[in-house]
């Protein structure tokens, strides 16, 4: 490979590039093997050849062909677009090279060099010499891509090595101010698009001044620049601000996630090319650099976007997920329910009704048939993931869940539910977390003075099972041994499960209620049985705070999120993760799982949404747009949506099977802490930290975009500003934030959080 | 955008003197500038970090207040030993020293006596964590299917405590998110004394006391935390004095309302459901008094009449109906022939006092009828003394309320045959009160639509109330005359010659003129008894209720001269010596004062056309 970018070059560049593979450092030999095929390759050896432009081509026709073994799709289609290349004229090319073995006596050559290539470059990606042009570049926009694959956390020197080069630091601001001139003075359509390049070209100025030890004019620019930056990034400029020195670039979180993930901007070609042609006129090489080394630039063919287009997909610590990472298909359709027959005897509670037996029926038939005839062809296999054997208590469940249902209250805008709302005393703001069971009969809440404590909702109270030597006692062949086994002596109507040694920050229930989760500071996931009200498990992997839990809706697998900035996979029978979930920049604040236990939500401090695949743990979407820290997700009952909110008060709506945003809700004025669909997904529940519960009309908000065409190449859309049509009601509470909402499967509201009094 | 956070995105390092203060604290005696600089700067940037890694702790534990925790958490994360026994009592516990040029924030540190520590009483445990829920949720798997209501009509379920007992204050916490459930509110030991001073002085025996409490009432602009109290109080009384006939105590009682009425901070709507029903218990309620043949209780379903259609007047909506559905009270019981006089009379009291747009439809139709009725008992056998006193009462009153609406309303030959032939019994009187009404209106036409102040003799109970009435009308809007308590306009009824003269009382009438010294003048107004007016009399005929004013002051021709820019303030002063009670009886009217008095509502008239809204009856 590197033979192949020096071919068109003098010796003395490859002489040149020898000590810049060396200084690399990270393998010597693989660098030397190719610089060894460089040698011998008849590329080179050919000076300047007859028809070099003709060579070029091969070269480029070489180069793609890598490429695509190596599934760099991206960057194939950049050095197409770069060289003016068709695909017929490459794959004439390739097929004229191999199978002629003709005229210019390279073209047989051309095969038993890439392979070569591929084979060192397999070897050492790392080892590629970066130098001159559009090729080039290229290579560098994959280069630290690959170093995130290599290496999950980058060497911080590596990373920073890349600032080594430097301008004159007095001219990085007439930099900077000649481009704002610039964008300033193009077009309105173009300097939408081209104003997203300030904030990384800032950042990016900024920290290259300090790693360069240019205090002062770090802090002249900053001054002068930072009160231009969008104001949705000034958590990130409060950071930014407080580094002076080189010495805080090692270890500083924000700058390695800066680093290490290139900021993606989309633009549309027009405006790219208006920003080539300026940057090239000026010689703005600076700029250029950064650019080229920093940013990652995802050209789409179209209309340039309007600036609220970009501004609603903006904010993300690292800009707009790449179009082509939201490409991947999910399967968002619900698994097939299984066959349950519903047992004869159920009729006795129902006799005193004639009438609505027939009903009844009628409606199974209508809710299950529809379901179990019909596969979604969007839902992923049944067996896709291993889902645990349904045990006939689960089954008992599902047909209690089924007679529920059928009494559910069908909402809507004029329907709208009854809110309960469970108020926490005494909890002196240590309530950081509250689950209900489904069928709402357990509330357990997570505190910050460590203990968890469940309460039953209903009048039957809880109850330990009884210790080993009163069970020996117990007759087994006995009817009701069920209840026997339970100890009246502890029935209670909360119990409280000590364990953790730090604030427990999210707890979940298991669906079959025998299970409670909870995740602490002190960086464990216990698992508690509910039936001894004992510890169980505790998860450890997560070093550091785990902000978050979530029971699968099959049971047996959770997931969990924490401020190493991964989400976990677990299996309750597993000491270790199954799965890894990394890429997020910064914490993992939230996690969710799919209805269909296929995919899992994560919501971050980096203020995008991720959207994993259980299977083989991709990261399936990227959802950009939040102006603040996620800390809430809700997927809708149907999984083909998705909600989350942040810490700026706005809930935004997603389409998973598109990776789109789909609606904004504005209205509330904090923290969103809790989200939650309606049982039939007609309306969405926001609980906030400014007291308040929100209901807004979800089916209205997906009516609306579905009608809207999605197939659309670009797939911006075009967000209506309607949240005051489509909030149904605002429910204030006197002085208690809202930490959790919870649907009963009748429909009910409940809501939950601890009265603060100050 | 932002230009204003600018400011706040500079970044802040500590003062190097700090530095050197924190080096000389741990030994380090000279420390070279530089180096401080370099220290201050390290630690101000660790300082950031650290606060931006607490601050997301903060937001997990869903707190908006920073605690010493949060810190303690982000210094784990930084494998830095977090700080140990840091308690503060105060938000801020810093305290600023200086001196020898140096400025210091530093953090007091006490020694602490452990023996101290060890003997003090433990504190007070803190109460457990509680979960409260709505009781109505405890059946949340009962079969029946939960009613989808809207949150607006969300029945108020009874709240139950779970776990321990909470405290009174925390409780508090609202339950249903949009129902706000009517709170009494704890009153505060002053509050508690007034309000036990103020009920007792109303329904005691003193008549100045009542009269200063209820003039707190009216008055007061704090009231309204008490406002519950004070309707359940009158409901109470009401409901317990009916019962038992005592109408003084509803008089009074009466007058509370009066005066609650009158206080223009209190806002009374809230309470109707309990005031409206006492009032008119005291309107329609068959007996008030032990002896309905000798008590008048008459005046006081008069005023009570008057309390109703007052608040008719300031409560009634579309939404509440108050007004059409007192009326269609008053007019079943009215129709009904088994009322009984008193009734009767309440009901068509109640009725006239509500506009005369009500009298025409609803009275005048009814006086043939009535007529016939009163006719059976006054010309029939002889019956019971109360029947007759009754009808007689009913009588008058239709007259009374009857003559200026027909006076108004029918076109003028006034022809007893005519009116015998259209109102039956009734007619012939009806003829003469018209005469005298139009003779009357035509002589308030003549003296420029005057409005008379006329000033009747008390009755010592009553007429302070009306008095009240009268005041009410004016604290509507914003008066500068206010009329005191116990001046009085028309008491409608003169009263029985066995009260004693009520004492004089002097009024202060300040008249402040722009530019002009302000006057003062005392005018001691009090009234006797005009003998000969006692049933025949309609009322605010100014030759039968003269009233009788003596100014004390002799400068009246400053009074009465028309100043349009003068103002009246007029105060009373309630008599305290019995020397001018004796005085006053026996005075003798003067021509000018009711004169001077009548031009000063006049000019009080003219800037405020609506202060004076006492029509004659």
């Amino acid at each position: 490979m590197a033979a192949v970018q020096d071919g068109p070059m003098e010796l003395d560049a490859e002489k040149e590039a020898k000590p810049e593979i060396l200084s690399d450092g990270t393998s010597n030999l693989s660098g030397n093997t190719a610089s060894g095929t460089l040698s011998s390759s008849p590329l080179t050896a050919a000076p300047a050849g007859g028809a070099p432009k003709m060579e070029d081509q091969q070269t480029l026709i070489a180069v793609l062909q890598f490429l695509k073994r190596n599934k760099l799709s991206e960057s194939v289609e950049i050095l197409r677009r770069e060289a003016g290349l068709g695909e017929h004229q490459e794959g004439s090319q390739a097929t004229d090279g191999s199978g002629g073995g003709k005229g210019d006596g390279d073209g047989g050559d051309a095969n038993s060099l890439l392979s070569r290539v591929s084979i060192t470059s397999a070897a050492a990606p790392q080892s590629m010499p970066v130098k001159s042009d559009c090729i080039i570049n290229i290579f560098r926009c994959d280069l630290p891509f690959m170093f995130m694959l290599s290496e999950d956390q980058p060497d911080v020197s590596v990373v920073l090595s890349a600032y080594s080069q430097q301008g004159d630091p007095p001219l990085y601001q007439v930099y900077y101010s000649g481009l704002k001139n610039f964008i300033e003075s193009v077009l309105d359509c173009h300097r939408a698009e081209l104003s997203q390049l300030f904030y990384p070209l800032f950042v990016h100025m900024y920290l290259e001044l300090v790693y360069n030890n240019h205090e002062t004019e770090a802090k002249a620019f900053f001054d002068k620049f930072s009160g231009d930056q969008e104001c949705y990034y000034q958590d990130d400029l409060h950071i930014l601000c407080g580094l002076t020195k080189k010495e805080h670039l090692k270890g500083n979180e924000v700058l390695l996630d800066f680093r290490t993930s290139r900021f993606v901007l989309h633009i549309s070609r027009d405006s790219y090319q208006l920003l080539k042609r300026h940057l090239q006129e000026r010689h703005n090489n600076q700029i250029w650099n950064i650019i080229q080394e920093h940013l990652y630039i995802d050209i789409f063919d179209g209309m340039p976007r309007s600036k609220s287009q970009i501004d609603s997909m903006s904010g993300s610590l690292a800009g707009e997920a790449k179009r082509e990472v939201n490409k991947a298909k999910v399967f968002y359709g619900l698994l097939k329910e299984p066959e349950i027959e519903v047992p004869l005897d159920d009729e006795d509670d129902e006799a005193e009704n004639e009438e609505g037996k027939p009903k009844k029926k009628k409606t199974k038939k209508d809710s299950l048939g529809s379901k179990s005839k019909k596969q979604d062809p969007n839902a992923p296999q049944q067996n896709r993931i291993p889902l645990p054997e349904l045990k006939d208590s689960d089954k008992l469940d599902k047909i209690m869940y089924m007679k529920e249902s059928t009494k559910r209250i069908r909402l809507g805008p004029e329907n709208l539910p009854s809110i309960c709302f469970y108020t926490f005393l005494n909890a002196f703001q240590g309530l950081t977390a509250v689950d209900f069971t489904d069928d709402s009969s357990l509330l357990a809440g997570g505190f910050a003075d460590s203990t968890v404590r469940v309460w039953s909702v209903t009048p039957k109270k809880l109850r330990k099972v009884k210790s080993a030597g009163e069970l020996n006692v117990i007759e087994k062949e006995s009817d009701d041994v069920l209840e026997r086994i339970m100890d009246e002596k502890t029935a209670s109507e909360s119990k409280i499960l000590h364990g953790h040694s730090g604030p427990v920050y999210g707890v979940s229930f298991s669906p079959d209620r025998n299970y409670l989760l909870s995740s602490s500071e002190d960086g464990t996931v216990r698992l508690w049985s509910l039936q001894t009200f004992t510890c169980l498990v505790g998860y450890k992997g997560h070093n550091y705070p785990v902000w978050d839990t979530h029971f699968s809706p099959f049971g047996y697998y959770f997931v969990s999120g924490g401020h190493d900035r991964v989400a976990r996979l677990w299996a309750t029978d597993h000491y270790q993760p199954l799965r890894i979930f990394a890429g997020h920049l910064a914490d993992v604040t939230c996690t969710r799982f799919h209805p269909n236990s296929n995919y899992v939500a994560t919501g971050s401090t980096d203020r995008t949404v991720r959207l994993w695949d259980v299977l083989n743990a991709n990261c399936v979407r990227i959802l950009t747009g939040h102006k603040g820290p996620i800390h809430s997700l809700a997927f809708s009952p149907n999984g083909k949506f998705l909600a989350s909110g942040s810490t700026d008060g706005r809930v935004l709506l997603w389409d998973i099977g598109h990776g789109l945003m789909i609606g904004e809700l504005k209205g509330h004025t904090d923290t969103i802490y809790a989200l939650k669909f309606s049982r039939d997904g007609e309306i969405l529940a926001s609980g906030s930290m400014d007291n308040t519960v929100r209901l807004w009309d979800s089916m209205k908000a997906f009516d609306e975009v579905e009608t809207d065409d999605f197939t659309a190449t670009t797939g911006h859309i075009h967000l209506p500003d309607n949240s005051q049509e489509l909030l149904l009601g605002m429910y204030h509470s006197k002085s208690t934030p809202v930490t959790h909402l919870h649907f009963t499967r009748r429909n009910l509201l409940l809501a939950a959080g601890a009265y603060n009094s100050q | 955008m932002a230009e204003e956070r600018r400011q706040k995105l500079c970044s802040v390092i500590l003062p190097t003197e700090s530095m050197k203060a924190m080096a000389e604290s741990v030994g380090v005696g000279s420390l070279q500038e530089e180096s401080c600089l370099a220290l201050s700067e390290e630690v101000s940037y660790r300082i950031k970090e650290i606060a931006q890694d607490a601050l997301k702790f903060m937001h997990h534990g869903k707190r908006r207040k920073l605690t010493t925790g949060d810190i303690d958490h982000a210094l784990k994360l930084k494998n830095v030993e977090p700080l140990y026994g840091f308690q503060s009592q105060e938000f801020i516990p810093f305290r600023f020293a200086s001196g020898g040029g140096r400025e210091l924030h530093f953090y007091e540190e006490k020694e602490v006596d452990l023996s101290d520590i060890i003997n003090t009483p433990l504190p007070r445990v803190p109460l457990d964590v509680s979960l409260k829920v709505p009781k109505e949720q405890q059946k949340t798997d009962s079969t029946e299917p939960l009613k989808a209501v809207k949150p607006g009509q969300e029945e108020e379920g009874s709240i139950q405590t779970k776990g321990q007992g909470a405290n009174s204050a925390e409780v508090k916490g609202k339950e249903k998110m949009r129902m706000k459930p009517r709170s009494t509110h704890e009153l505060s030991v002053e509050q508690q004394l007034y309000y036990k001073e103020i009920t007792e002085a109303c329904v005691g025996s003193c008549e100045a006391k009542r009269a200063e409490a209820l003039q707190s009432i009216a008055t007061d602009p704090g009231l309204y935390q008490m406002l519950p109290r004070f309707s359940t109080f009158i409901s109470e009384g009401v409901r317990v004095n009916v019962v038992q006939n005592n109408l003084a105590l509803l008089i009074y009682l009466m007058r509370m309302v009066k005066a609650l009425m009158d206080n223009p901070t209190l806002y009374l709507e809230k309470y109707l459901h309990e005031l409206i029903p006492a009032v008119v218990t005291c309107i329609v309620s068959k007996q008030l008094c032990l002896r309905p043949d000798v008590d008048n209780h008459w005046a006081l379903r008069d005023f009570a009449a008057r309390l109703m259609a007052q608040s008719c007047k300031t409560f009634s909506t579309t939404t509440n109906n108050i007004q059409s559905r007192i009326t269609k009270t008053f007019t079943k019981s009215l129709l009904d022939d088994k009322t009984q006089w008193t009734t009767r009379y309440g009901c068509i009291a109640g009725l006239a006092e509500l506009g005369h747009d009500v009298i025409k439809t609803l009275i005048i139709p009814r006086l043939s009828v009535e007529g016939a009725r009163i006719k059976a008992v006054m010309d029939g056998p002889v019956v019971s003394n109360i029947d007759k006193i009754g009808a007689d009462h009913v009588q008058s009153l239709l007259l009374k309320h009857c003559a200026c609406v027909v006076a108004k309303t029918r076109p003028l030959p006034d022809m007893v045959d005519q009116y015998k032939a259209d109102y039956g019994y009734l007619g012939t009187m009806l003829c003469s009160h018209v005469v005298k009404a139009r003779a009357q209106a035509a002589f308030q036409a003549q003296t420029v639509n005057r409005t008379t102040l006329t000033i009747t003799q008390p009755r010592p109970t009553l007429s302070m109330s009306q008095s009240g009435l009268s005041a009410s009308s004016g604290s509507r809007t914003p008066s500068i005359i206010k009329v005191p308590s116990s001046l009085t306009l028309m008491s409608t009824r003169p009263g029985t010659p066995t009260q004693p003269s009520p004492p004089a009382t002097k009024y202060i009438v300040m008249a402040t003129s722009a530019g002009a010294a302000s006057t003062q003048q005392v005018i001691t107004l009090s009234s006797s008894q005009s003998g000969s007016s006692v049933t025949s009399t309609v009322p605010s005929t100014p030759t039968s209720l003269q009233p009788l004013v003596k100014l004390e002051s002799g400068t009246t021709g400053a009074v009465s001269g028309p100043r349009p820019l003068q103002k009246y303030i007029v105060v009373s002063l309630p008599s305290s010596s019995s020397s001018l009670e004796n005085k006053g009886s026996g005075v003798i009217p003067s021509s000018t004062s009711p004169i001077s008095m009548e031009s000063a509502v006049k000019l009080e008239r003219s800037e405020s056309p609506a202060a004076n809204t006492q029509s004659p009856h």
